[in-house]
Formats: structure tokens, C-alpha cells, sequence
């Protein structure tokens, strides 16, 4: 518990000091971004057991309606994020809905399926920009005053929305809606006999799990200023889950640590061997499932557990 | 010109004829979804990567070594096929017993290292694969035209899929088989080889995604990507067949291709995305599927 509160310590304080390391601000948003979108996704895989294959439908949507509302209709770019969210929460609810009335593999395959429709409708709609996406998309300033055209601005308005949300998250799974996901999780048929509506309580993991990926996404959008069709991309939905898989799913820092892991190996390994990226991850995946399950973090806290046993003798 | 709604006939019947070869890679590529998942309790999402490996078979075979489409038809499916064989024995024997969930997300991976490699290596843009001269050209049938490699592709996808439904509800070997996907161990006990039968399974499956794989080279441009969206469709085709059903998922995919050409008459741009509405359809409806049992 001690260490892991140090622990803690020392990330914010890093995240605070990040524009005085030199590190480059855009990179960290990017990361922020992404391992928002990664504990969003963990929500749903790692406390409801639900393995959504189509999460960047909501991160991908959100991006395009936060881009399309800023460039088309010089919305400020708070407004616009909002409205961004809430595309992301209503696609959510749709896409759940139909989602969760089947299973484990069928839910995957669902998910997968209805992305792939988001994905071609944000391919042929008329203001996403097809195959070019949104580009150009200016920051503006926040709640009128915020200069986020500043990176440095942007950077601590990324990380204040971060930790906002991992906070958040984190009080979900405490809070009682948390316990019984996680009931429903290990014993879906006992849930039920002790008298819950698994749906429901499913259903609204997967909406807040689809608002938090389109939080994630409309932040993207503001801080890249464009949106494209990655961004909706099945192999954007891949990604996550590797991430999430990698960091430790269930646990609240894994898929941070997934993200980071992920994005620094894609800014840094695509210099080192060119076209091999997609290859890598794949590989990376390979290995996660075969020996690697519950993530670094996942096995971490094992190992931590097991030592913590051997020093307090045999329990008997 | 004969119209129905003020469209010629001739194209209608076009463009089923269209949708009948996709419902025929949908019908060969579901089916072989439907077998593994039967035994294995496996997703197999790197479906896709076998069929797209099936195509490169056929095409470098032709380009390196001079094997011509006929021998292709057979040669490339049993190497992709011994692939399978060796993916299961080595890589899915491991997650066996673990959450299905597993089973998928090992696919993926594999899928993505396919694709990945066969990129690197051969780049994105297709290769054409030429049409066997035996097949080239078409015949008019008065009322249209029919390009006789389509209704060849037609042809053996239905004659390979009712083989292999036969195969698996009429003969002993396809008993054996249902025996094991009801009750594995039992099926052991009676002195059968059950690794052995799923690896085999395994290798058949994969084996039909590559025959799809040759017989969709010369239609298509052969490139590393052509399986991975193709993969999702046949996802949808199974969710809306219900995968306990191995007629189930050959009449899903024939007629889904249908429709998928009827929807290029009617409304083009909503072509690419009708399987996914009628899956979220069928799910309001029907969640267990068609064809579904469970």
C-alpha cells in the first residue's frame, strides 16, 4: 500500500515537471489521450469481463464530431468537446444495447461488426472528409479565456481531464455499481439469481466506458487538430486492447503503463525497422496471451502477493 | 428492355450474380468459422490471414515456381492447411481450456503478424492473378451475359460446402467428429484421438478459408489486407447464421451475398454496410441467430 502511494507521488510529481524535462508536450497529450482511452476500454474488459472489439467507433466518432463542430461551425472548443462526448454516449447506448444481448465471443464479434458500419459511415458521410478526414483543426481557447493554443496550456488542461478520470474510475469500481460488475463478472448466473438486472448494470458499464473512449477522442482531435480514419480504424480498437492486455487488465495502472509502452514503441520503433510495426504488435500479442495474461501489472501485484506471503510463513 | 422498377433486368441479374460469388466466400469462409468454433470453442480471427495466404499461395506458386491455377486449387490449400496444422499444435493447444476470449485475441495477434509481414514484404498495392484460359470469357445466356470464371467460383464453393456438410452429418469420420464437439473426453475414452482429430479439424478449416483465397485471386487484386475486412463481414455472417449450424452457416453467407448485391441495385451506398444492419436486425429479433441452438 505504502509503496504503492510513493509510487503515485512520483508519477504526478513527473507529470507536473514533464515541459520543465524538455519532453515533447505533444507527445505526453498523445500518450495522456491514449491511456485515457485505454483505462475507458479496461473499464469494460477488466471489471465486467465484457471484450469490446470496436472501441475506437466511440473514440473515432467523438474525434469527428469535437473536428466537424470546431471547423464547420466555430463552436469553442468546450462546447465541442462536450457535444463530442455525447455523439460518443448516445453510440454507446445504441451499440450496447444490441451488444449485450449476447456473450463473450459474440459480443466481440458484435462490437467488432457495428464498428466496422461506423467506420464506413465516417468513410462516405458528407462532413468527415472521407479518406483525407478533418484537417486543420484549430484549439481555440477554453471556456473563453484558456489559451489551448499553447502547448503548454493544453498539456495540464490534457492532464487535469486525466486524472479527473482515472479518479473516476477508480470510484466507479469502488462504489457499489463496481462490486456488483464485478459479481457479474465471475458469476453471471448468480448474479442474476440474487436478483440483479445484469443488463442494466452491463449496459451502463459499456455507456460509460463509450463516453469516457470519446472523452479520450474528442481531447485527440484538439490536440493533433486533425481527425482521420485511424481514428475509427479496427486496428485503433486492436490497439487498445493490447495495451490494456500488456499494462494488466483489471488493475487501474496497467493500461497506462499498456499505453505508454504501446505509443512510445510505435513513435520510436517505427525509425528502427520501418514497416515491421503491425508485425511487432502482432507478435507482442502472441506472447501477452501465451505467458503473459495478467499484464505487468497484474503480474506485479502477484509476485508482490506471493513475497508478502513468504515473509508472513505458511498460512495455515 | 425488360425493367422491374425501372431497372434492366440484365443488370439485377448482374449484380446477383455478384452477390452470389461474395455469399460464396462469405459460405466457404463461415463454414470454416463454424467447424473450428464447433470443436475448439475458438474464434478464429485470423480466418481472414489464411484466406489472404491462399491467395499469395496461388499467386507466387505461379510467379516463382510455375504451378498453374489448377494445381493451385489443390496445392494452396494444403499448405495453408499444414500451416494450421502447425499454428494449433504449437500456439492454440496452449489456451485451450482457457476463456474462448483468449482463442480470439491469439488469432488476432497471428492475423495481425500475417498481414504486417506480407506487407513489409510485398508491399500494399494488389497484384492481379490472370484468369485461366479455360475460364475466360463469358456466355450469353439471351438474357445476360454470365462471365463464366463467376459462375465457376459459384459453382465450387456450393459443390466444396455441401461436400463438407455431408462430410460431417453423413459419414462415420463426421459422427466422430459431432461426438467430440458434444463431449471431448468421452469421446477419448472410447479410444479416439482427439488432438489429433482437432488439429486435423483445425488444418480443414483454414484450408477452406485458402481454397476461397484461390478462387477469389483472379477477381480480385491479391494484397495483404484483402482478408482483414473481409473477416468482419463473415464475423457478421455468423452472428446472423448463429455458428452451432454448419448448413446454417453456408445458407447465411449465400444469401447474405444476395442481398448484398440487391442493396447495389437498390441503394449503392448502403452496400457495404447492409450485413451490419441486418445483423444488428437479427439481434433485436433473433439473438441466438437463424440457425441458432444455444
Amino acid at each position: 500500500m505504502r509503496t504503492t502511494t510513493i509510487l503515485y507521488a512520483l508519477l504526478g510529481l513527473f507529470a507536473l515537471c514533464v515541459p520543465l524535462l524538455g519532453i515533447y508536450p505533444v507527445f505526453m497529450m498523445q500518450l495522456l489521450c491514449v491511456a485515457m482511452f485505454a483505462c475507458a476500454f479496461n473499464l469494460l474488459l477488466g471489471f465486467g469481463r465484457m471484450l469490446s472489439f470496436g472501441h475506437a467507433a466511440f473514440f473515432g466518432s467523438a474525434a469527428y464530431a469535437t473536428g466537424w463542430l470546431i471547423t464547420a461551425h466555430a463552436w469553442g472548443p468546450g462546447a465541442a468537446i462536450f457535444a463530442g462526448v455525447a455523439v460518443a454516449a448516445i453510440l454507446g447506448l445504441a451499440v450496447g444495447t444490441l451488444a449485450i444481448r449476447r456473450q463473450g465471443i459474440y459480443f466481440a464479434m458484435i462490437t467488432l461488426a457495428l464498428a466496422q458500419l461506423v467506420y464506413f459511415v465516417c468513410l462516405e458521410a458528407p462532413f468527415t472528409g472521407g479518406e483525407n478526414g478533418l484537417q486543420g483543426v484549430p484549439r481555440g481557447k477554453l471556456l473563453g479565456f484558456l489559451p489551448l493554443k499553447s502547448d503548454l496550456v493544453l498539456y495540464y488542461v490534457v492532464l487535469a481531464v486525466f486524472v479527473a478520470v482515472y479518479l473516476f474510475i477508480r470510484r466507479v469500481v469502488h462504489s457499489p455499481f463496481g462490486q456488483v460488475l464485478k459479481a457479474i463478472r465471475e458469476n453471471e448466473p448468480r448474479a442474476t439469481s440474487l436478483g440483479y438486472e445484469i443488463n442494466r448494470y452491463k449496459l451502463l458499464a459499456f455507456v460509460l466506458s463509450a463516453t469516457l473512449a470519446g472523452l479520450a477522442g474528442a481531447l485527440k482531435a484538439l490536440v493533433f487538430g486533425f481527425v482521420t480514419l485511424t481514428d475509427v480504424d479496427q486496428s485503433t480498437s486492436g490497439e487498445v486492447i493490447l495495451m490494456t492486455l500488456l499494462g494488466g487488465t483489471g488493475t487501474f495502472f496497467g493500461p497506462v503503463l499498456g499505453a505508454a509502452v504501446v505509443v512510445t514503441l510505435q513513435q520510436y520503433l517505427s525509425d528502427l525497422v520501418g514497416g515491421w510495426v503491425t508485425a511487432i504488435i502482432g507478435a507482442i500479442f502472441v506472447a501477452c496471451v501465451l505467458s503473459f495474461r495478467s499484464g505487468v501489472v497484474g503480474e506485479l501485484a502477484a509476485w508482490h502477493l506471493r513475497r508478502q506471503k513468504a515473509s508472513n510463513g505458511p498460512v495455515v | 428492355m425488360t425493367t422491374v422498377f425501372g431497372i434492366p433486368v440484365a443488370v439485377i441479374l448482374g449484380q446477383l450474380m455478384l452477390g452470389l460469388v461474395n455469399g460464396s466466400f462469405y459460405a466457404l469462409l463461415s463454414l470454416g468459422l463454424a467447424v473450428i468454433f464447433g470443436l475448439m470453442r475458438v474464434v478464429n480471427f485470423a480466418h481472414g490471414a489464411f484466406y489472404t495466404l491462399g491467395a499469395f499461395a496461388a499467386l507466387l506458386g505461379l510467379q516463382q515456381l510455375g504451378i498453374n491455377y489448377w494445381a493451385s486449387l489443390a496445392l494452396a490449400p494444403l499448405a495453408v492447411g499444414l500451416i494450421g496444422i502447425a499454428v494449433e499444435r504449437l500456439l492454440l493447444r496452449r489456451v485451450s481450456g482457457l476463456d474462448p476470449l483468449y482463442g480470439l485475441l491469439l488469432t488476432f495477434g497471428l492475423a495481425l503478424i500475417c498481414e504486417g509481414s506480407l506487407t513489409k514484404v510485398f508491399g500494399a498495392t494488389g497484384q492481379s492473378y490472370p484468369v485461366p484460359p479455360a475460364l475466360a470469357g463469358a456466355v450469353n445466356l439471351g438474357f445476360m451475359f454470365l462471365p463464366l470464371y463467376r459462375a465457376w467460383v459459384i459453382a465450387v464453393s456450393i459443390v466444396v460446402c455441401f461436400s463438407t456438410w455431408f462430410v460431417i452429418e453423413r459419414t462415420r469420420l463426421g459422427a466422430t467428429l459431432r461426438a467430440a464437439t458434444e463431449n471431448a473426453p468421452l469421446v477419448q475414452a472410447f479410444g479416439v484421438n482427439v488432438p489429433l482429430l482437432v488439429a486435423a479439424t483445425y488444418g480443414g478449416g483454414v484450408a477452406l478459408a485458402a481454397l476461397a483465397g484461390v478462387l477469389a485471386s483472379p477477381i480480385v487484386l491479391v494484397n495483404s489486407h484483402m482478408g482483414s475486412s473481409l473477416v468482419i463481414v463473415v464475423f457478421a455472417v455468423v452472428v446472423i447464421g448463429g455458428m452451432g449450424s454448419i448448413l446454417g452457416s453456408i445458407v447465411s453467407g449465400l444469401a447474405l451475398g444476395i442481398v448484398e448485391g440487391f442493396t447495389k441495385v437498390i441503394y449503392p451506398e448502403a452496400s457495404n454496410v447492409v450485413i451490419f444492419l441486418v445483423m444488428a436486425l437479427v439481434l433485436i429479433l433473433r439473438p441466438t441467430g437463424l440457425f441458432g441452438r444455444d
